[in-house]
This record gives C-alpha cells, sequence and structure tokens, in this order.
C-alpha cells in the first residue's frame, strides 16, 4: 500500500498506509470512540469537512453492507485508522472497507499512531489538518501549510452543501430485527423534516412510529412548512457552525409555539439559538457510543451516541425553556424543553447508529406530542 | 439515592477452596468488596473456608471466620454477629447456593436478614435451567431447543427428538460441573448419569449442540434507578460447544457491526429486567449462528463470576467493587470512575486495544484424563494480554502461559487439517502449524469454527516469519523496519532468535540499537478522551510513552502468571502483602503479572501496575523503564524464579534471598555437599542424566525410591517407585526432563512429614510454623492435609527440626522466607527438600499465627532486620489448625484418583478449633467429605500399625459403629475381642471392600499401606472413596484425630470463631 500522510496544522504530521481514494483533502481533525458502527459513522453527514480517526484499532473487520448507511453517501474528508482489517467477516457484509472508499475517492489512512494523535487533540483541541494518499503525500511540509490554509469550522454554514436539494417523503421502515419494541402503525399523521444533514435512522424510527415524513430543504422557508400543514416539525443532525445557519434560526423562530418542534443535534443548537441562547465551539466535542447523559426530568442515566463539536452554553437565558439533559462527564447541555411552545431537542443522538438504544423513548415523546396536536386540531 | 443506613453489618460470602471453574477471582471480587464497604462505614463480616484468600486477611473484615460453608456453620455466625444483611454475590455459584440453602431452612427469616445485591427469586430463575428458558421464551428471546430431565430415560427420549449431538448441562452447578456432548444414545447415558449425580437438584438440560455456533458474552451493571452499562463485550475465538472457561476470548468483539452488538445490548438488559436482577453485575452469554446472524440467549449469571474479573482487568472497570456499591443503595452515577476521577461509573468503557484471554490448563498432571475440551470447563487457570492488535495480544498471551511458547507460531509434527475440528488445549498451536504448512486460511476456518476474521489476522501475523525463513534473514538483514513490524505483531525476542538461529540477548542488543522499544500505555476506559489518573500500562510498540515512571525510591514485584496446580493464589497472596508491606516503608511497588483473576492485578493493589507476560524480555523492559532500586521474585512461586538468573544476568537488582540460593537449592550436587557440611542427614540419593544411570541409581539405592525431574514446581513427574518394572514405565512416560537431570532418592515409607516455614534475614533465623502432614509419607505436601501445631512428633525431634531449619537458612544466606520439609522415621529426621522462596502454606501459616509472614519476608528483602521488624521468636499457636486438600477429580472422570508425589490439589481450606478433633472435623466439613456419626467402618492396616489400631476399633466400637476389616487386621481385633465382618482388600479376592464402597455398605475407611501390595491396595480404595465421597483415613493420626472428632462432636457440638477474636484473646 502506498504511502499516506496526515498534516496537522500545528506542524504534527503522522504517517500511515493509504487505502481507499488517492489524493489530498481538508477537514477538521476529530476523534470519534465508537467500538462499532464505522460505516454509520462515515456515511453520517454531520461529519462533513471532518476528518474522523477511530480510537478502536481495528477497522474494517465488518467489512460493508447497504443496510448499514445513515445516507447515500460517505460524506468525511478523511478516515484515520490504527488497522484496516485484511479480511472481511459478517453475514450481512457486501464489500470492503477499502473498496468502498475507493469507489467514493474518500482517502483513508491505517497503520497511525492513533492513540497518541487523540491525546493530542484532547490536550490541544481539534485542529485543520490535509490528508493524502499517494502523490501528495510526498510533502509533508506542504500538507501542513494547506492545513493552516483551510477554512475553520466555526462560522462555516455546512448545512448548504449537505441538505437535499429538493423535498422528498421517506417510507421506508427499520428492519424489525433490530429492535426488540418494534411497532408500526401505517396511517399516522405527516410531520415535516427539516434536513440539516439527516440521518436515515431518525427518519426510520419517525417512520416505524406512524409518522408520515416530508423531508424538505433546510432553506425551506417557515411558511411554506406549515403550508403543507404538518402534525410536527423535526429539525435534523448536519455540520458546521449552527451559529451561521441563520436562516433555520429564524425559521424556527417563526414555528415555535405553531406546531410541535423535535430536534437533535444541529437542530436542537438551532432551538437554542431561536430561543435566544448562544452556542459555543468546544474544545474536542462529544463522539462516541458511551456517553452518560443524565435526563433531569426522570433522574435516570441514559447510555447514549454523540457527535458534535458545538453546545448550548448553559449560562446564557433560554428564553423560558429549561434545561433538560446534562452530560454528566463535562456538564454539557444536551436536552432543552419549551412546555408552552412546545418544543424539546437533544444535543445527542438518540437514533443512535452507532450507539445504545437507551433515548429512543424521544421518538415516541414527539410521536405522543404530534398525536395531541391532531387531536388538539379535531 | 445515597448509601443505605438503614443496615449496618453486612455478611459477604466467599467461594471457598479454589476448584476449576472457580478460582481466585472471587477473591479479587470479595477483597473489591470488602475494601470498598468498610471504606463506607459497613461492619464486614466474612465467612470463607480457604485460608490462601487475600479477603481471609484479618485487616480486610471486622470479623473473618476461616469456616466450613455449610448452613449449619453460618447459622452460628449469623448468631453470633447479628448481621442485617447478606451479599452473596461475589462469592461464586458457592455463595448463592449457600444462600439458597440458608433461605430453604429458614434461617434469613428467624434472624431477619435481608439478602442485597441479588434476591432468592432472582437467584433461582437464572440458575434454574427451565425456569430461564421458559423466561425467555416469555420476552420473546430464543434458546437453544431442549428439554429439562431428571431421568436417563428421559434425556435419551429428549435427544430423539432433538436430534443428536446434544449438549447436557446439569442444574445448579458450577463451571458446567457434569456437563458433556454427547453424539450417541451409549454417550448420553453416561453423560447424562452423571450430569444428574452432580446436580444438587437432579435435573440436566439436554440442549440442541449449537457445535459450530459463535459464542458472545456481555457483562454488564445495573443499580436501583435502572441505569445499566455494558462494561465489557467479549467474542470467544472457540464456537460454541467449548466452555466459556476453556476458550480463548477477545475483547472487545471484533466481528459485530453496531446494529448486531446493540440487539445483543437490548436483549442482556431484557434478560436482566426479566430475571429481575435489582443491582449488580451479571453476564448474559449469547450464540449467534455465523451464517444468518439467528441468536440465541444461552444462559445469565446473576453475579460476579470469572468473566467480571477479566471484564474489571481488561477495561479498568472494577465490577465486583461498583456492585458492592450498588447493592447498598449507590447509583452509577454516584460512584466515580476512579481511573478519569472526573467522571461516573454510569458510562460504558471504550477500548483502544485488544484483550486476549488464554486459559491455562494441565492435563499433564492427569493422566488418562480426555483431553477434548467440551461443556465442563477444565482449565485450572488463565492469563490475559492486552496488545494494540488481536495479533500482538494473541502473541503476549501465549508467552504469559509460562509453557516454554515464546510465541504461537512454531512448526510442530504435521496436524491433518481435519484434527483440527477437536477443541484441544494444542488446537491453536495446531493451526499455526498447519498454516506455517500452507493449509489456507479458509480451510482453516472451516475445520475449527474459528471466525475467518482471527484466522486472517494470525495468518498475517505468520507470513511475518515466513518470510524471514524464505529469504534466509540474517540478525544484521533486519532493519528497523523489519523489527518494528515484526514486534507490533507481538513477536518476542526468543522467537525471533529463534526464527533467526541466534540467541535472544543478540535480538535484544540489535533491537535496542536500531531504538525499538516498547511504549506504554494506560488502560484508562475511555480511549484516551480524559486523561487516566491510575498508571495501569500494557505495552506496545507505537510512539510516545504514558509510563510517566517517577524519581521515587521503588521495587518491582514479580507476579506469579497464570494459577495452574502447585502455583496458586498462595503466590498472589504473597505477592500483595510484599506490596502492602513496601508501600508502608515508604516505597513505590510496581507488580508485574499477567493474571486477570488475581488481587495483585487489581490497579488498587500496588502503585502501579504492569499487566505484562513475566519473561526476561517483558521484565527487562519494564526494569529499564522504571529504573527500580529492588526487584522480589520471591514471591510468586517457580515463574518469576524461573527468570531471576536472566534479570540478574542483565543487571537488575534483585533483592533477598541471592539467585544463587535458588541455584544452589536446586542443585544436587550443591546441595548435598552442604547439607554434609552442616552434618544433616537426607534420604540417600544422587542424580542421573541418563536412562541407563537412572535404573543403575534405583537399584544402587534400593527400592522403593522416589524419582522426579529437577527444576519442576508441584512435583511434576514425581513419583513412588517400588520395582524396576514401574521405573521402566516411569521412564517410558516422563521422557522430557526440560535439560535438567533427574533426581531418585531413597523413599522413606511410612514416616512422619513435616513442612515448616521459616523467615531469615542473614543474621537469623525465626520460625513461623511447624505443620504436620496427616496423610501417609510420600503424598504430596500440596495435597496432604496438615495439623499446626504438630499432633503426634516428639519435643525431642521438633528441636531437631528447629536447629536444621536455624542453620540451614543461615547457611544458605536466605533473606525472606523459606520452607523445609523434613520426614522423620526410626528416630532420625531427615530433610527432604528445601525452598528458598515463600511457599504454598504462607497463608495458612500467616492466618493460624497471626503473623503476616509474606509481610514481613519483604520487609527484610528491603534491608530490615528480624529484630527490627520484632519478629523474633516462633508463634504460639493457640488450639489447633488442620490444613486439607481439595482435588479435583469429579472432574476429571477415568482419572487416577491416586495421591501421588505429584501435587494434583486445585485449593484448600482451613478447619479451626481448641481440639485437634473438631479442627480435623471442620476441615473434613469444609471439603465436603462429612465425617459419618455411625455405620461401618472398614479398616485394613499394616503390621506395623496393627498393634495401634486396636484402641482406635475399640473407640469407634464403643460409639457405636460397626467394624469390617481385612483379614489380617480383623484377626488383630478378634484377638482383643472384638466384634468384626471380614471384607477382603482389593488383592484378597474378587468380592472385596471396592464393592461394599460401591453399594454404600461401609460408610468410613482406615487404611494405612505399606510396601507395593498395600500401596496398591490404598491407591484402589482411595479411588473408590473419591468416587462414592466415602471418607478415608490413611494414616493413624487421621484416625485418631478423626475418632477425637466423632467424640467430640457427640460431646460438644461445633462452634465458631473470628480470627480477630482468635488472636485478641
Amino acid at each position: 500500500m502506498a504511502r499516506a500522510v496526515l498534516a496537522l496544522e500545528d506542524g504534527n504530521v503522522f504517517t500511515g498506509e493509504g487505502f481507499g481514494g488517492e489524493g489530498v483533502e481538508t477537514g477538521e481533525l476529530v476523534f470519534n470512540t465508537s467500538m462499532t458502527g464505522y460505516q454509520e459513522i462515515l456515511t453520517d453527514p454531520s461529519y462533513y469537512r471532518q476528518i474522523v480517526t477511530m480510537t478502536v484499532p481495528h477497522i474494517g473487520n465488518t467489512g460493508v453492507n447497504p443496510e448499514d448507511v445513515e445516507s447515500n453517501q460517505v460524506w468525511v474528508s478523511g478516515f484515520v485508522v490504527r488497522s484496516l482489517s485484511p479480511v472481511v467477516s459478517n453475514w450481512r457484509e457486501r464489500g470492503t472497507l477499502n473498496e468502498y472508499l475507493k469507489a467514493q475517492g474518500v482517502i483513508g489512512i491505517s497503520e497511525v499512531a492513533t492513540r497518541v494523535l487523540v491525546r493530542h487533540i484532547r490536550s490541544q483541541g481539534v485542529m485543520r489538518a490535509a490528508i493524502a494518499h499517494g502523490e501528495a503525500a510526498q510533502d509533508p511540509a506542504a500538507l501542513v501549510e494547506l492545513a493552516r490554509t483551510s477554512p475553520d469550522m466555526s462560522g462555516w454554514n455546512l448545512v448548504d452543501a449537505v441538505t437535499t436539494p429538493e423535498p422528498y417523503n421517506w417510507t421506508e421502515r427499520s428492519d424489525p430485527q433490530w429492535y426488540r419494541d418494534h411497532h408500526y402503525d401505517p396511517s399516522g399523521p405527516l410531520i415535516v423534516a427539516y434536513d440539516f444533514g439527516i440521518k436515515r435512522n431518525i427518519l426510520r424510527l419517525l417512520t416505524d412510529r406512524g409518522l408520515r415524513v416530508t423531508i424538505v430543504p433546510a432553506q425551506t422557508p417557515a411558511a411554506d412548512v406549515l403550508a403543507l400543514n404538518p402534525a410536527g416539525v423535526f429539525l435534523s443532525n448536519g455540520p458546521g457552525d449552527p451559529a451561521a445557519v441563520t436562516y433555520a434560526i429564524n425559521n424556527v423562530r417563526y414555528l415555535a409555539g405553531k406546531t410541535p418542534i423535535f430536534g437533535i443535534c444541529l437542530g436542537h443548537q438551532i432551538i437554542g439559538l431561536a430561543l435566544g441562547g448562544r452556542t459555543e465551539k468546544m474544545r474536542f466535542g462529544h463522539r462516541g457510543g458511551n456517553q452518560p447523559v443524565k435526563n433531569l426530568l426522570t433522574d435516570v442515566v441514559e447510555i447514549s451516541s454523540h457527535n458534535h463539536g458545538f453546545a448550548v452554553t448553559p449560562e446564557t437565558d433560554l428564553g423560558g425553556a429549561e434545561i433538560t439533559h446534562i452530560n454528566l462527564n463535562d456538564q454539557t447541555v444536551e436536552g432543552l424543553r419549551h412546555v408552552e411552545k412546545g418544543i424539546f431537542s437533544v444535543q445527542y443522538h438518540p437514533e443512535a447508529a452507532p450507539g445504545p438504544h437507551d433515548s429512543l423513548y424521544l421518538f415516541d415523546a414527539f410521536v405522543d406530542a404530534v398525536h395531541n396536536r391532531v387531536q388538539e386540531n379535531e | 439515592m445515597p448509601k443505605r443506613t438503614d443496615i449496618h453489618t453486612i455478611m459477604v460470602i466467599g467461594s471457598g477452596p479454589i476448584v476449576i471453574g472457580q478460582g481466585c477471582e472471587f477473591d479479587y471480587s470479595g477483597v473489591q468488596a470488602c475494601k470498598v464497604l468498610r471504606r463506607q462505614g459497613y461492619r464486614i463480616v466474612l465467612v470463607n473456608s480457604n485460608p490462601a484468600t487475600i479477603m481471609t486477611d484479618p485487616e480486610f473484615a471486622d470479623a473473618t471466620y476461616v469456616e466450613p460453608l455449610t448452613p449449619e456453620i453460618c447459622e452460628r455466625i449469623i448468631e453470633i454477629e447479628k448481621p442485617d444483611a447478606i451479599l452473596p454475590t461475589v462469592g461464586g455459584q458457592t455463595a448463592l447456593n449457600l444462600v439458597l440453602a440458608l433461605r430453604e431452612q429458614g434461617i434469613l427469616d428467624k434472624y431477619n436478614i435481608e439478602l442485597i445485591g441479588a434476591s432468592v427469586a432472582s437467584i433461582e430463575l437464572a440458575e434454574d435451567r427451565q425456569l430461564f428458558k421458559d423466561a425467555m421464551t416469555e420476552i420473546g428471546l430464543k434458546s437453544p431447543p431442549s428439554a429439562v430431565v431428571g431421568s436417563v430415560e428421559d434425556a435419551l427420549q429428549a435427544a430423539e427428538m432433538l436430534n443428536y449431538p446434544v449438549l447436557v448441562r446439569p442444574s445448579f452447578t458450577l463451571g458446567g460441573s457434569g456437563g458433556g456432548v454427547a453424539y450417541t444414545p451409549d454417550e448420553l447415558r453416561e453423560v447424562a448419569e452423571r450430569g444428574l449425580k452432580l446436580s444438587p437438584v437432579h435435573e440436566v438440560l439436554v440442549d440442541l449442540s449449537l457445535l459450530g455456533w459463535k459464542e458472545y458474552e456481555l457483562e454488564v451493571m445495573r443499580d436501583t434507578s435502572g441505569n445499566f452499562v455494558v462494561v465489557c463485550s467479549i467474542e470467544n475465538l472457540d464456537p460454541m460447544g467449548v466452555h466459556t472457561g476453556d476458550s480463548i476470548t477477545v475483547a472487545p468483539v471484533q466481528t459485530l457491526t453496531d446494529k448486531e452488538l446493540q440487539r445483543l445490548r437490548d436483549m442482556a438488559k431484557a434478560v436482566l429486567d426479566r430475571v429481575g436482577l435489582a443491582t449488580g453485575g451479571a453476564n448474559v452469554q449469547f450464540a449467534i449462528n455465523p451464517d444468518d446472524g439467528e441468536v440465541y440467549v444461552i444462559e445469565m449469571n446473576p453475579r460476579v463470576s470469572r468473566s467480571s474479573a477479566l471484564a474489571s482487568k481488561a477495561t479498568g472497570f472494577p465490577i465486583a467493587k461498583i456492585a458492592a456499591l450498588l447493592a447498598v443503595g449507590f447509583r452509577l452515577d454516584e460512584i466515580p470512575n476512579d481511573i478519569t476521577r472526573v467522571t461516573p461509573a454510569s458510562f460504558e468503557p471504550s477500548l483502544d486495544y485488544v484483550v486476549v484471554k488464554f486459559p491455562r490448563w494441565n492435563f499433564e498432571k492427569f493422566r488418562g484424563v480426555n483431553t477434548v475440551l467440551g461443556p465442563q470447563m477444565k482449565a485450572v487457570g488463565e492469563v490475559m494480554a492486552i496488545g494494540r492488535t488481536f495479533p500482538e495480544a494473541l502473541q503476549k498471551a501465549v508467552r504469559a502461559l509460562d509453557i516454554g511458547m515464546m510465541g504461537f507460531g512454531f512448526k510442530q509434527e504435521n496436524t491433518p487439517p481435519e484434527a483440527l475440528r477437536v477443541p484441544t488445549a494444542q488446537r491453536l498451536f495446531q493451526v499455526a502449524s498447519a498454516m506455517l504448512g500452507y493449509t489456507p486460511a479458509d480451510e482453516i476456518s472451516q475445520q475449527t469454527g474459528f471466525d475467518p476474521w482471527f484466522v486472517q489476522q494470525m495468518a498475517d501475523t505468520l507470513r511475518l516469519q515466513q518470510t524471514i525463513a524464505e529469504k534466509h534473514l540474517l540478525l544484521d538483514n533486519l532493519d528497523r523496519n523489519d523489527f518494528t513490524k515484526l514486534k507490533r505483531y507481538g513477536y518476542s525476542d526468543a522467537h525471533i532468535a529463534q526464527l533467526l538461529n541466534t540467541n535472544e540477548g543478540a535480538v535484544r542488543a540489535r533491537r535496542a540499537a536500531l531504538g525499538v522499544v516498547p511504549s506504554y500505555y494506560r488502560v484508562d476506559t475511555c480511549a484516551a478522551e480524559f486523561e487516566a489518573h491510575t498508571p495501569y500500562l500494557y505495552s506496545t510498540y507505537e510512539q510516545e510513552d504514558e509510563a510517566q515512571p517517577t524519581q521515587n525510591h521503588k521495587v518491582i514485584v514479580l507476579g506469579g502468571g497464570p494459577n495452574r496446580i502447585g502455583q496458586g493464589i498462595e503466590f498472589d497472596y504473597c505477592c500483595v502483602h510484599a506490596c502492602y508491606a513496601l508501600k508502608d516503608m515508604g516505597y513505590e511497588t510496581i507488580m508485574v503479572n499477567c493474571n486477570p483473576e488475581t488481587v495483585s492485578t487489581d490497579y488498587d493493589t500496588a502503585d502501579r501496575l504492569y499487566f505484562e507476560p513475566l519473561t526476561v524480555e517483558d521484565v527487562l523492559n519494564i526494569i529499564e523503564k522504571e529504573q527500580p532500586d529492588g526487584v522480589l521474585v520471591q514471591f510468586g512461586g517457580q515463574t518469576p524464579l524461573n527468570i531471576a538468573q536472566g534479570l540478574q544476568a542483565a543487571g537488575a537488582p534483585i533483592w533477598g534471598t541471592p539467585v544463587d540460593t535458588i541455584d544452589l537449592a536446586e542443585d544436587r550436587q550443591r546441595f548435598n555437599t552442604l547439607m554434609r557440611d552442616l552434618d544433616i542427614r537426607q534420604p540417600e540419593g544422587t542424580t542421573a542424566r541418563t536412562r541407563e544411570e537412572v535404573i543403575a541409581a534405583a537399584s544402587g539405592i534400593g527400592y522403593p525410591v522416589l524419582v522426579r525431574p529437577s527444576y519442576v514446581l508441584g512435583g511434576r513427574g514425581m513419583a513412588i517407585i517400588f520395582d524396576e518394572a514401574g521405573l521402566l514405565e516411569w521412564l517410558a512416560e516422563n521422557t522430557d526432563w526440560g535439560g535438567h537431570p533427574v533426581l531418585i532418592d531413597q523413599f522413606l515409607d511410612d514416616a512422619f512429614e513435616v513442612d515448616v516455614d521459616a523467615l531469615c534475614d542473614g543474621e537469623h533465623v525465626t520460625i513461623g510454623g511447624i505443620m504436620q502432614h496427616i496423610e501417609q509419607a510420600g503424598i504430596h505436601s500440596g495435597d496432604s492435609a496438615c495439623v499446626l501445631p504438630p499432633y503426634k512428633i516428639s519435643l525431642y525431634h521438633i528441636e531437631i527440626i528447629r536447629e536444621q531449619t536455624r542453620r540451614l537458612g543461615l547457611a544458605l544466606g536466605v533473606k525472606g522466607l523459606f520452607n523445609i520439609q523434613f520426614a522423620i522415621k526410626n528416630d532420625v529426621v531427615y530433610v527432604l527438600e528445601v525452598n528458598p522462596r515463600a511457599s504454598r502454606t504462607v497463608p495458612f501459616v500467616s492466618k493460624a499465627t497471626g503473623h503476616p509472614l509474606a509481610r514481613y519476608a519483604a520487609q527484610i528483602a528491603a534491608g530490615k532486620t528480624l529484630a527490627e521488624i520484632g519478629f523474633t521468636e516462633e508463634p504460639h499457636v493457640d488450639g489447633f489448625f488442620v490444613k486439607e486438600a481439595v482435588l479435583p477429580f469429579q472432574k476429571f472422570p477415568g482419572v487416577d484418583a491416586r495421591l501421588t508425589p505429584e501435587m494434583r490439589s486445585t485449593g484448600e481450606v482451613m478447619g479451626h478449633a481448641a481440639s485437634f478433633g473438631h479442627a480435623f472435623v471442620k476441615s473434613q466439613i469444609a471439603v465436603g467429605s462429612t465425617l459419618p456419626q455411625d455405620g461401618v467402618v472398614y479398616i485394613s492396616v499394616n503390621d506395623f500399625d496393627k498393634g495401634a489400631v486396636v484402641k482406635i476399633a475399640r473407640d469407634l466400637h464403643q460409639l457405636g459403629f460397626e467394624l469390617a476389616a481385612s483379614h489380617g487386621t480383623a484377626r488383630m481385633l478378634e484377638l482383643v475381642g472384638l466384634p468384626v465382618q471380614i471384607i477382603n482388600k482389593p488383592s484378597e479376592g474378587r468380592t472385596n471392600i471396592i464393592n461394599a464402597m460401591r453399594e454404600g455398605s461401609v460408610h468410613l475407611v482406615i487404611n494405612t499401606p505399606r510396601g507395593q501390595q498395600g500401596h496398591m491396595d490404598g491407591a484402589l480404595m482411595r479411588s473408590a472413596a473419591h468416587q462414592y465421597g466415602i471418607p478415608i483415613l490413611t494414616t493413624l493420626s487421621a484416625a485418631m484425630a478423626a475418632v477425637q472428632g466423632i467424640r467430640s462432636l457427640r460431646e460438644k457440638p461445633l462452634t465458631v470463631r473470628s480470627l480477630q477474636a482468635h488472636h485478641t484473646r
């Protein structure tokens, strides 16, 4: 395998063996501590413009399959692993990770001292980096320079690049084998989901619960959404700085109080901003499937799936909303609700994919809110 | 919820003697529970019959009862201590079964005691195979098609419905005791019969065999608020059909996608909900069909287990400690993560390394045993290794086993691929060998059922060494890149040396010159997301280093490696005490060990923990990193001693007894010269290096003789030989002498044997304890019951023993502990053996005397004198302490159950009381061999004992026993007018005592063999006694003890006393 290089904006250079696509790419260097679920991570649009390092050493063991995708493409800018599996073994596999990334032109690098890299990010914070495989890997100094001149995540609206160009309807349900409490009601009310980079598992879980889902582009004006007469609005996850997605913030301000709203991740941050709060960039964020989030309403801890580099600051005025969830590791705000306006949101990922299923109740809560709204209207 | 204040005194139940399937992992969990609950202010009452444990040290509980684990004894302790609650979940199956019995007998209700950590209902549901299966069906989970049966006929009928092969698993047994696979009705008859007998409820489950399915385990915890976490996911390399304790296992799971793993997590949670486990740790096992992913739930253990000890060490998440806190009302989010300090325990550890657990078997000790692995666990110990990748961890695990393999890839004699189908202890090595012989990976995978992922990783590893061989590379050809690659795949210097036809030292030097040295990374529970404050380290070959050694004065303590017969928990006890002692002296302590079951590998024990194999290379690397003031090698048994020479040669500062003394004691010539100079008697003996020399030596000394290879622990290969035919047979069976000579000694038939543990500081010797063996001479001291203080030895002989102990300690230059075995015959005291290290009896003596001998030894090694320590007088022992051995023959049907000079016991118990009789009775109860109160006693003694046995027989007659005897003994008894029935000895006729034992018409056997015929008869009786659970006494002292015991029990019931109460009296 050809040499590959990961060059950090602070001048550190990690070398390894390249796989997947060739060329050069830049992005924000982050790490994820999930021990399984690399295919979901690769295809999660929230990782757009990020180079993802996996902390678990062996990657690629189970190959790839058509089911474990969270969107129709790989979104990461680069993928950094300790050891790429020489073989694929799983009854669902339909190909190797190497071929998959190659087909999508996404650069991978293996045999990297990933723990050193993670400790570096932990102490220095996330930073810009350039990843190169093939010819471009010959000049690390140039790659460092390239990293330094690449755009910074703060203030960057990345939603525009990942959202759907056209509205569409979603009908696919989850495979019941993955969920113990699988229920389906084919004729539920309609909701509209804003696509800021939405993960398919969110759509599947909403559909499972009997909601008809129409997905609209992120820029869709709130009035157009209301014109569809939805029984609720969902705000999806997505990449980049939430504060830069000003149109979404304005739309949510408009929608607040008019329809039940449920937000996840970027959607949650947008809600926080719309209610008058602030968001801030975290040192190295939360990315993994083992984060303890306490539900302050029930006092129960959920082991949850995370992927966020920004968070709503707790000390700001949230316009009457209350903090419902916090992260027990660092007290980050992980959930909000505004009872009067019928809004609730979580910073983390109840849809998991990858990660534990402890927080699925939030989807049920949204479905309840939607049904209540339908009853009120009748 | 904060901790409960409505309970004050908690009784913790230990797991009793170490047996196969229940090892020292429960000492680890018990110690953790006791420590943390005491820190919370609870009063702890501990009950455990095993004196070799660290948990039974008086400082870990407020009241420590080393007493038999029976409901009757427990009730007496409850009467005295009045506990508010019992924690039954840290003492394995033994503790669970004991609380079920306590509750059955109404004792829990009578004393109003609450069970914490588990409810009776949940224990019953999880342990009863049918109830559990029904419960799983109820919540929509599949379990293997099966039937619960109570008779062999029903088992056969069930098997017809399920189709062969079937798996038989008895209810309520541990380690899969009595389980087996049956391919035919004949096999099923045998397996089912045994299983029904071993199940306390006479019930077995007949399962459709899932041979070839993948096996997974989740270690989970939950608290009273319903918070639930998966601490560790484990994947078995060996597919279903091999007990998980006998499987090579890997963490985290490597071959499941997230969806598949989360499905198991959801199922585990549902299982806990259904079983009703309110708080604590549990283990849920699954089988997955590799072709379509279908999942079966196999079983759930509602307690901490061997797997949870492994999971704790694998992740840094201390399950037993946290389970104990949850049991008293804490929530997971109220407990801090010790390692990160800033985050709570309510999270799931993320691993950025791979852990491999490898079982350690001891089949060489059990001739005739079926070595095929199956549903009944046969391993006696295990190692764990940590690496950044599977190949690195696997290779480290192999060299940690201490079986002479420095890596897994060695070409052996050709194994046909079909043979790989059969799971055995050797299978992994056969796989490597086959792959080195170019058997393709997919064929290996097909034959073994190993997941192709693991097989390919192995193939990649082996390819590196094939390249070396194919290119005929030499050491100087290898550059930095080559070395880095080899090390990253876990190759040891010794293995590389072998591949390059050079020596380990040369490889080490070249590697160091190229700058290829290990990095030490921390086990931090969080994949480096947070800073780790606990130096729990493993080596790998990558960049940077997280060891951060300090400038403090520090000492490395080398642990004992995997548990084996002859090298068990006793040595871990000594290592842990050495750590505590040195810590108290102000040293920083550094533990190196690779056994996940132990207290020594708790990150809480030493200041720093290196979870590494105990090889010269791995330990030297740590020494180079840490630059310690001293290294202790005398506490971990034979494993660290074996590498002491290599460490010293490389300049390591070995503390305590000089390495040369070890050689002096082991080297026959040198030792004989010393004994001659000291004028101390030994049995006549010599060494021989060839077969012919052995035969000549034996006839020169005169039969019977004792033969053994030198440099072995636990008497491996040791035997008593009565004639030349026997010697030839022995030579045929023991061909591998490991390059060392064979020792041939005169065997002192019918002698008294005595063990002495003593300390020497170079100037003075203080005896810790003198123990008299209760078994006949010629039985390994580890297998023999013994009593402290001696029961039947004259003061005259004891004085000689004391005097010789003193002279030997000084002459050998011991600085620390040493152990001497003496024999007394015809008024002459002989020295049989000297071991200049901590011995197996150290914890027993420490508990009996109240003096922590291992602690003193560590202090001596650090330069203190006995006078400074204040230990200059041999302790007076109040009352009697009897140690009895526990043997694993039940696990190995068909094995010759003879006790021999080769040690085969796995564990021990202690009984103590004011009178020898009571102490002896307790020790017998504790091993499950209760002396009868009436019935028939069979007596067959040698001519020397015929006079003395009359008194014993008369006593038994007066106590109401009926007498039966062999011809010779019966004549003697008739002569004094005792009524006696004659039953043939085995050599006296076809219908003999063995028939009577089988029929259950004899309830106690007294047999003192002498001479070859006597020993052969004795062996048969002994074997039958084990098989049918009949107590057998092989010395007159034991027989007298038993008589005293039976009488004492009539006069006065057993009483109990805590060690604390005993030693403060």
